[in-house]
């Protein structure tokens, strides 16, 4: 017990403390002024509504893969389940550099998108596919041993209670997985916010439009501008501690309703 | 509602789960499926149900042909042997289930469903549950309310899957009257599907015995305990002694002894004789068909268990009653009461 807790204070509380020290070493106005420039705004933006929106999609695709993986025997199912966990092991800079090489103008997946008038690398819409490859095996991996658990025979014991499939799914299944969907959309939004290596590769890390706030820090501190760097910093751990906060109290109220059995 | 069931088919790769059936299900019947696993029992029931699809062969409910409805249109009702609730619904919301999801035309109004839900739940004697969740229930209670469930689509069959396979032995015996008692009550069809020859034959009306995919016979319990139809359900339905015999020219021989039993009307050649344990009398050396030396006694309730080696060559046990006095090393005389000799 109290090894556990002093290791988690080493670990983890030691280093947040002092980065909220380090902030106070500002004066309000100044801390004011470095959150509501709009070079920091732009980029907390950035980062938090694209690892939002990433997260999303990683919700809805990673339900269908876990559905797919749990629910379906198909000759390469295994490789399949095993290929979801690549984002998890890449190191961050190699994903990055895939996916921009993927995306790039001349790129296989960049050039027809390029016929079509969309780009992808070097602008916000790459963070979002970086970000979405980084977060999927979250989702999938939190939802998949809920799933499997799930004992079809409930689906039909619905069927043969009168529901269509779609009154099945939206009734028994989807509230059955709930806590462990959010779980998912938590873990893959986390992660998302605090994406660095994948990100700014494909980004384009233009000021305002593709850069995100990690990076800002980076280049803050690469500017010896400590404390614009640690302000950032203080304000992207309060937003996501809020967040996170959330959807573990959202969850929890989702459990409440499914108590262990 | 009358089930007909007729030649149906039903293959897993090469496994034939149902070989042939052929069944007739009164209206207001209690029946019992009853068979040893790998029977095709539970196959049978789920084709009914609409849950699985025969590769042919018929199935109708009052004349009208069942396989072109899924289990949605079905209307019948089904209870599984892991309860299927549920669980992140209250018990309620669990019964009332099947009232929620009715299309909108034909569903109920909130009050309506909270007398039904209500009335079911009193019918399974669990209305002081119904803010309570599945898990919270012990697996009596959850299977009561699972019956529950199932009867709120006011179900033209009721179909119950090893209904207390999960259930300990007490709580098993009890809900067994309660079901006979709730069928004698609803009296909706009702199949239920178990592999347990005592439920079979206490609760039901009448009772098919299943093995490998084909009936092997159809009757009240009494038929099918008394009269077994074939070799099988004698040796699956109550406890047997089964001896290994041979018919030739009017005399049936155990080993090289002939035994002191008429062989009217049997076919020569190899055959089995069955004996029920407790049908065996026992009296002194000499008298009776067969003879036999008692290995060991062991009482058991009512009555005492013996292991005899016989003279020609098997051992056996026997029921003997307590009052019998027994002892290892005596030697005994023994008469079948009741036996019956299948060929093969």
């Amino acid at each position: 017990m109290g090894l556990t807790l002093s290791w988690l204070s080493v670990i983890i509380l030691i280093p947040l403390a002092g980065l909220f020290l380090r902030s106070l070493e500002l004066s309000p106005e100044q801390f004011w002024n470095i959150l509501s420039s709009r070079r920091t705004l732009n980029a907390l933006r950035v980062s938090f509504g694209l690892a939002f929106a990433a997260a999303c999609v990683n919700l809805v695709m990673g339900s269908i893969i876990v559905w797919a993986l749990v629910r379906y025997r198909f000759p390469g199912r295994r490789i399949f389940d095993a290929i979801v966990d690549v984002p998890f092991a890449l190191p961050t800079a190699v994903a990055g550099v895939a996916l921009t090489a993927l995306f790039a103008e001349k790129g296989w997946l960049g050039a027809p998108l390029a016929a079509l008038g969309i780009k992808v690398a070097f602008t916000p819409v790459g963070i979002f596919v970086a970000m979405i490859f980084i977060g999927i095996p979250f989702v999938v991996r939190t939802v998949q041993p809920v799933l499997q658990d799930l004992d079809p025979e409930i689906e039909e014991a619905a069927g043969s209670l009168g529901a269509s499939r779609w009154q099945t799914i939206v009734r028994v299944i989807l509230p059955s997985l709930a806590p462990a969907l959010l779980t998912g959309l938590a873990l893959a939004f986390a992660r998302a916010v605090g994406e660095y290596g994948s990100v700014i590769f494909i980004a384009g890390n233009l000021p305002n439009v593709s850069e995100i706030a990690p990076l800002l820090i980076v280049i803050r501190l690469s500017e010896f501008r400590y404390a614009d760097a640690t302000a950032i910093a203080v304000v992207m751990l309060v937003v996501s501690f809020v967040i996170i906060f959330a959807v573990n109290r959202l969850q929890r109220w989702a459990q409440s309703r499914i108590p262990a059995r | 509602m009358t089930i007909e069931v007729k030649n149906l088919v039903k293959k897993f790769g090469s496994f034939a789960a149902l070989d042939g059936v052929d069944l007739k299900v009164d209206n207001g019947e209690l029946l019992a499926l009853l068979g040893p696993s790998g029977s095709g029992k539970t196959t049978l029931l789920r084709i009914i149900a609409g849950l699985d699809w025969p590769d042919s062969g018929e199935v109708s409910f009052n004349g009208e042909d069942a396989l072109a409805q899924g289990a949605r249109e079905r209307h019948v009702g089904f209870v599984f042997q892991h309860y299927a609730l549920f669980r992140h619904m209250t018990v309620f919301e669990n019964v009332a289930f099947g009232l929620r999801v009715q299309p909108r035309a034909v569903r109920k109004d909130e009050a309506s469903i909270r007398a039904r839900v209500k009335e079911l739940l009193d019918l399974v004697q669990l209305d002081w549950l119904a803010d309570r969740y599945p898990s919270q229930l012990s697996g009596g209670q959850r299977q009561r309310i699972a019956l529950a469930r199932a009867l709120a689509i006011e179900p033209r069959i009721l179909l119950l899957d090893e209904p207390f396979g999960a259930l300990d032995a007490k709580v098993r015996k009890e809900l067994r009257k309660w079901l006979r008692s709730l069928h004698h009550e609803i009296n909706v069809t009702s199949i239920f599907v178990t592999h347990d020859q005592e439920e079979a034959l206490e609760v039901a009306n009448r009772v098919v015995v299943m093995d490998k995919g084909r009936i092997e016979q159809i009757g009240s319990p009494d038929d099918v305990y008394e009269t077994p139809a074939t070799a099988f359900v004698h040796g699956f339905i109550g406890e047997c002694i089964e001896l290994p015999v041979q018919v030739a020219d009017g005399v049936i021989r155990l080993g090289e002894q002939p035994l002191k039993l008429a062989a009217d009307g049997l076919v020569p050649g190899a055959s089995r004789l069955f004996v029920r344990r407790h049908d065996m009398l026992v009296g002194p050396p000499g008298s009776g068909a067969f003879e036999g030396a008692v290995q060991h006694v062991r009482n058991f309730g009512p009555v005492q268990r013996a292991e005899v080696a016989l003279s020609g060559g098997e051992t056996i046990e026997i029921d003997a009653p307590r009052d019998k006095e027994l002892r290892a090393g005596d030697t005994i005389g023994l008469e079948p009461r009741r036996y019956r000799i299948f060929a093969g």
